[in-house]
């Protein structure tokens, strides 16, 4: 791996980069109907940032976010992910990818037929070698940490949206994942709710020390973040770490 | 334990999961209905050819079935007796006859069965205590058994009363019942001596019989006897051992006439009704749980899980919509039965074949549903 990488004239490796981007273009459709999205996008994402990602519709911030969090297939350029390459990746490196990313999605996207803590527990199970017993304290104990300790057995649809999107987080935090992927976290709730649901992120990312990319419209909740960046046509346009 | 996602993803819309299960025993009703009258049908037309004793029997090649027989001369069952194995040999007579209800006075087609009552060669219930009521002239038995439309003979019997009844406008008089049953051929049956059914039927010549019946004597070989009568006899008598017996009087049920196919297109409509259902069931389910599935997908579940998910998913309503289904059919198994006399009731080797047939019917609704599965591309949650 570092053979390889020490080819490569832009990689200094170091541990503390969670992504890592280099000249990222991405197309969509075939032939003449096809479209670049993203144009040389260059970013790296340190171990226990917060970011926001912002910018207008169509900007390309969620092609962004789903070429990062493994759930669409990288073209062109480089993009690195916990150090394995994306580009050309096949289908089950990005399937195991997934397994180390937390996602919170605009809609909370809970599984209907399950209790909260079911819910919590499903992406525990993911993880082999933990035992029946301890998945489920795990999934109690997050619960609780979100404030939900008298919802456990509650399914989604008695819930309010902002305890959903807890139950959400709960979830996306449970198996200790190095990044956080965050869509529109805040769209479908009030700003009283959304504003709890952001710093409830941002707390449990600090204790557990991870990456938190937010994508976001939501002005109110710029000042969670350690970071931002902005894209507009698929060209970053601002990062305020540089 | 893993959380049982299939179990309470079905469960957890009772209404729904209550509607598959319907559609699901409703397939399941069917198949057995049509199973169960395909086997009693063949069950029925062989209780006859069961019920004899013997070891070789010989029908004219022309015949089809029982009821539907030509005939051919005894003479051929005499020749047999030449060879050295050969103990007995029993002629049959069998014709259809009109019988006329004592109380209602309508008349209605029923198969007589005649033989010598000094050579007795069928095992029926009822039969060891009557036989010699045949002995006398014009005295028949009577297969109480047959359809209610023949008369309440087995009741009036009961009450210890003379039953006089007209079979071919002869009087007759029933001297006892037995047990045999009502078969698709003939809704009911009577038994006499071979005098009494010359009687019966004047235009039927002595000598000229339906059936026969060898015995052979104990220990004989009966592959080299049956070898050893076919180069011997003519070629105007087929015969068989008793296997054989059975089975050409099953194909020709199965093959020469519609019902079998029948009754196994419509085991077919309901496999088919079946899949549609559980497809529907299924392909909604998928459908409905597109964006969830999605978003384990993204959380990292791996494709197969889904597909495992789907197939759990068809097997527990292939076991819960079979046992409706099971229960219905033995309920209409019984009633049916009652209605047509025909030996209708339910089997384990049916009920495993049907469970069977259910778990492949939603296993192919399964392999289609997964097909929506693909579907789900986190992609496009985002």
């Amino acid at each position: 791996m570092n053979k390889i990488q020490s080819t490569i004239n832009y990689q200094p490796s170091t541990t503390n980069q969670v992504v890592n981007m280099h000249n990222l273009n991405h197309f969509f459709g075939e032939g003449k109907l096809k479209k670049q999205i993203l144009f040389d996008i260059n970013l790296t994402l340190n171990s226990g940032e917060v970011i926001i990602l912002k910018g207008p519709s169509g900007s390309g911030k969620t092609t962004l976010l789903t070429l990062m969090g493994g759930l669409r297939s990288a073209q062109s350029g480089s993009l690195r992910v916990f150090g394995e390459e994306l580009v050309g990746a096949k289908k089950n490196k990005l399937v195991q990818t997934r397994k180390n990313i937390g996602y919170i999605f605009q809609s909370h996207n809970l599984l209907a037929s399950l209790t909260a803590r079911q819910n919590v527990q499903m992406s525990l199970e993911l993880h082999h070698g933990i035992k029946a017993t301890e998945i489920e304290q795990r999934a109690i104990a997050l619960l609780e940490a979100v404030g939900l300790s008298d919802h456990i057995n509650y399914h989604p649809h008695s819930l309010s949206g902002g305890q959903k999107q807890r139950v959400a987080i709960a979830r996306a935090l449970a198996s200790h994942p190095k990044m956080v992927l965050a869509d529109e976290p805040t769209a479908a709730l009030d700003s009283k709710s959304g504003r709890d649901v952001v710093e409830l992120m941002q707390q449990l990312a600090r204790e557990q020390g991870c990456t938190i990319l937010i994508v976001t419209h939501d002005n109110r909740i710029l000042d969670v973040a350690d970071r931002i960046v902005e894209l507009e046509d698929g060209k970053i346009t601002l990062d305020t770490k540089q | 334990m893993k959380i049982p996602l299939s179990w309470l993803q079905l469960s957890h819309e009772k209404a729904r999961l209550l509607i598959a299960l319907a559609g699901i025993g409703f397939a399941d009703m069917l198949m057995f209905i049509q199973l169960g009258f395909q086997a009693a049908l063949f069950d029925s037309s062989v209780t006859f050819h069961k019920a004899l004793t013997g070891d070789i029997f010989l029908m004219s090649p022309q015949s089809d079935a029982l009821g539907f027989t030509k005939t051919f001369s005894e003479r051929r069952l005499y020749q047999s007796l030449a060879v050295e194995e050969v103990e007995s040999v029993v002629p049959i007579y069998l014709n259809f006859g009109s019988w006329k209800n004592p109380i209602k006075r309508n008349t209605r087609t029923i198969l007589t069965i005649a033989f010598n009552p000094a050579q007795n060669p069928v095992n029926f219930p009822g039969i060891q205590q009557n036989i010699d009521q045949i002995k006398l002239p014009d005295v028949v038995l009577f297969d109480d058994s047959s359809r209610a439309e023949f008369g309440p003979i087995p009741d009036l019997l009961a009450q210890n009363k003379v039953v006089k009844a007209e079979v071919d406008s002869r009087k007759v008089t029933v001297g006892g019942i037995f047990t045999m049953g009502a078969s698709f051929a003939a809704d009911g049956n009577i038994l006499t001596s071979d005098t009494n059914f010359l009687r019966l039927f004047p235009e039927r010549q002595k000598g000229l019989i339906d059936m026969g019946i060898i015995n052979l004597k104990p220990g004989a070989n009966l592959e080299s006897v049956k070898a050893t009568l076919e180069a011997k006899l003519p070629k105007d008598v087929e015969i068989f051992d008793r296997a054989e017996f059975i089975q050409n009087e099953i194909s020709y049920w199965q093959n020469a006439t519609a019902i079998g196919f029948i009754f196994t297109l419509g085991t077919a409509i309901g496999f088919v009704v079946g899949i549609v259902i559980v497809y529907q069931i299924l392909y909604t389910d998928v459908a409905n749980h597109l964006p969830e599935y999605a978003t384990l997908k993204a959380m990292g579940y791996k494709d197969s899980y889904f597909v495992v998910l789907v197939f759990q998913e068809a097997i527990i309503l292939a076991v819960l919509g079979f046992l409706p289904g099971y229960l219905i059919a033995t309920g209409l198994y019984s009633l049916a039965a009652g209605a047509t006399a025909l030996p209708l009731a339910m089997t384990a080797n049916r009920a495993i074949t049907v469970l069977i047939l259910t778990v492949i019917m939603c296993c192919v609704s399964g392999t289609v549903a997964v097909r929506k599965l693909s579907a789900a591309d986190p992609a496009d949650i985002f």
